[in-house]
C-alpha cells in the first residue's frame, strides 16, 4: 500500500516537473501561443470545448473498440486454423507478417475508395492494423502445449474437440492476452491515423484524428493539445481495461498475470 | 471388467525400438509382468526405460516385436492404464479437484459421480484442504500427490510411473513411496515404475529390472523378497541394505561395459 502511494506520488511529481518545464520554455523562448499554448490554455480548452471533445473521443473509442473486437474474433479463428497443421502455418504465416509490415497509410486511400470516408472505414483500418499480434500470439499459445499433457489426454482417449477446448485453448489464453494488450494500443493509433485519411467531415462524426487535423488548420493549438491529451487518455484506458481483464482472468493460476498497477 | 485372470498384465516380446534410421534405443526386450506385481525399471540415462513405459502405454509404437496389455494391444487397453509423468503435468488453470477429475471428465463420467470420486481420492492422498487451490499454490510434493490422485481416479488396473519423484527432496520422496505402497495395498493395481534411485526401487518393488544403455537392453533382474507391509523402518534394516548394495553393484557393471 505504501509502495503504491509512493509510485503515485512519483508520477504526480514527474507530471508537475514536465508542466513546469513546459511553462519555462514558453517564458524563456517567448514562443507564440499558436505554436505552443501554455499548459493553462490547454487546461482551459478542455472544459470550454468539452461537448465536442467528448464526442470526438467517443467516436474514436467506438472505432478502436470495434476494430479491436473484430481482430480478436478473426484473430482467434485464424489462429485456430493455423494450429491445425505445421503445413498450413508455413504456407500462410508469411501473410500475417504482410499485415504487420504494409504501412497502413499506404492502403488507407484504397480503403477510402472501397468503403468511403466514415466510421466503418476507420474501424476497418483499426482492425487490419491490430490483427497480426492477435494471430501470432494466439497461434503460439495453441501450439506450445506440454507434450506430456497431450499424452495425458491421449491416455484418456480424448477427442480432437476435447484436446482443443480443454487443453489448447485454455493454454493459449495468456498468450491471447499478450496479443490483445499489444493490439489495444495499436488499434487506437490505427483509428486516429485512419481518421486523418478517412475520417468523416459530417457534423458530429469527426473523431480525434479528424478533429486534430481540423484544429491545426484553424490554428486552435490549445484545442489541438487537448485532443492529443484525450487520445492519450483513450490509449491508456484501453490498456488498463485489457490489463484489468487479464488480471481478472489469469491471476489465480498464471504467474505472469499481475495487478494492473504493478506494471 | 472382463480381465483375463490367467493372462499376465504385460507381455513384451522381442521388442526393438528405433527412431528413424538411427541407433536402436531398445533391443530385443522381453519382459512379462504378472497381475498385481510391482516392477521397477532402473538403469543409467539412455537405457530407454522411459521408452518402455511409452510403448506399454501405446504412446509410441515398437519398431518390431509385440506388446500385450492384459491380452490386448496397448491402445485397446488404455482405459485400464494410468500414466504418472515425471513432472506433475497438471493443468494450471484448473483447481486441484478439477485436475483430479480430468480423466473422469474426458471419459464422460457424470458430474455427481465425479464429485464423489474426487472427494474420496483427495481424502486418500491427504489433499482435502487444498481441493480448491490452484497448482501454483502447491509444493512439488503436493503437486505430485494431485497427479497420483488423478491417475487413480479412473480406477486403473495398471499404473505406469515415469520417475514421478525424481524432482522431489528426499523426505517427500520417502513419504510418497510409503504412500504409493499403501495405495497399492488398498487397490491392487499392477505397477511399472521407472526410477534412477536404487533404494526407491528396492523399497517399492517385487522385482527390479536393471537395464543397460546403448542400445537399451535388459541386463539383470532381482526379486525383492522383503515382507509386507514395508514401512520406513525397513530402510534401516541390513536386509534392505544388502539388496541395495547388490543392485547398485549391477548398475555399475552396466556402465563399465
Amino acid at each position: 500500500m505504501k509502495q503504491r502511494a509512493i509510485t503515485v506520488l512519483n508520477a504526480i511529481a514527474v507530471f508537475a516537473a514536465l508542466v513546469l518545464l513546459w511553462q519555462i520554455i514558453l517564458w524563456v523562448f517567448r514562443v507564440p501561443s499558436y505554436m505552443l499554448p501554455s499548459p493553462w490554455a490547454v487546461a482551459r480548452a478542455v472544459p470550454a470545448r468539452f461537448p465536442s471533445l467528448l464526442n470526438s473521443l467517443a467516436i474514436t473509442a467506438e472505432e478502436s473498440a470495434g476494430g479491436l473486437a473484430a481482430s480478436i474474433v478473426v484473430g482467434v479463428l485464424v489462429a485456430l486454423f493455423f494450429a491445425q497443421s505445421r503445413w498450413v502455418r508455413k504456407m500462410l504465416y508469411p501473410y500475417t507478417l504482410l499485415l504487420q509490415t504494409v504501412p497502413i497509410i499506404a492502403i488507407a486511400p484504397l480503403i477510402l475508395m472501397w468503403v468511403g470516408a466514415g466510421i466503418p472505414a476507420v474501424t476497418l483500418i483499426a482492425f487490419i492494423i491490430s490483427l497480426a499480434p492477435i494471430i501470432a500470439n494466439t497461434t503460439q499459445g495453441l501450439i506450445s502445449v506440454d507434450e506430456n499433457l497431450v499424452h495425458l489426454f491421449l491416455m484418456h482417449n480424448a477427442s480432437r474437440a476435447q484436446l482443443l477446448f480443454k487443453l489448447r485453448l485454455p493454454n493459449a489464453v495468456p498468450d491471447l492476452f499478450v496479443g490483445i494488450r499489444i493490439a489495444s494500443g495499436i488499434a487506437v493509433i490505427g483509428a486516429i491515423t485512419g481518421e486523418l485519411f478517412a475520417g468523416s467531415s459530417r457534423v458530429g462524426e469527426g473523431g480525434l484524428g479528424y478533429s486534430i487535423l481540423y484544429a491545426s488548420s484553424q490554428l486552435q493549438t490549445d484545442y489541438l493539445f487537448a485532443l492529443v491529451l484525450a487520445a492519450t487518455v483513450l490509449g491508456f484506458s484501453f490498456l488498463f481495461l485489457v490489463m484489468f481483464l487479464e488480471w481478472y482472468f489469469l491471476h489465480r493460476w498464471h504467474e505472469s498475470a499481475r495487478a494492473p498497477e504493478a506494471e | 471388467m472382463n480381465a483375463n485372470a490367467s493372462a499376465p498384465e504385460i507381455e513384451i516380446a522381442s521388442v526393438t525400438k528405433q527412431y528413424g534410421s538411427g541407433r536402436a534405443v531398445l533391443e530385443s526386450i522381453g519382459l512379462v509382468v504378472a497381475k498385481q506385481e510391482f516392477v521397477s525399471l532402473i538403469g543409467p540415462s539412455g537405457c530407454g526405460k522411459s521408452t518402455i513405459l511409452k510403448l506399454i502405454a501405446g504412446l509410441a509404437a515398437p519398431t518390431s516385436g509385440t506388446i500385450r496389455v492384459d491380452g490386448m494391444t496397448p491402445q485397446n487397453a488404455r482405459e485400464t492404464i494410468s500414466f504418472v509423468f515425471q513432472d506433475a503435468t497438471l493443468l494450471p488453470w484448473r483447481t486441484v479437484q478439477q485436475n483430479v477429475g480430468l480423466g473422469l471428465e474426458l471419459e464422460h463420467v457424470a458430474s455427481d459421480r465425479r464429485e464423489k470420486e474426487i472427494a474420496g481420492l483427495l481424502d486418500l492422498v491427504g489433499l482435502k484442504h487444498v481441493a480448491k487451490s490452484y497448482p501454483r499454490e502447491l509444493s512439488g510434493g503436493m503437486k505430485m500427490r494431485v497427479s497420483i490422485a488423478r491417475a487413480l481416479a479412473t480406477n486403473p488396473r495398471l499404473m505406469l510411473l515415469d520417475e514421478p519423484f525424481a524432482a522431489l527432496d528426499e523426505m517427500s520422496r520417502d513419504r510418497l513411496n510409503e504412500e504409493i505402497l499403501r495405495l497399492r495395498a488398498e487397490q491392487n493395481w499392477t505397477a511399472v515404475f521407472v526410477t534412477h534411485s536404487v533404494s526407491e526401487a528396492v523399497f517399492l518393488s517385487d522385482r527390479i529390472v536393471v537395464l543397460a544403455p546403448n542400445p537399451g537392453r535388459i541386463h539383470a533382474e532381482f526379486r525383492v523378497d522383503l515382507p509386507a507391509p514395508r514401512t520406513s523402518t525397513l530402510r534401516n534394516s541390513p536386509e534392505f541394505d544388502a539388496i541395495v548394495a547388490r543392485v547398485s553393484h549391477t548398475m555399475r557393471e552396466t556402465l563399465r561395459q
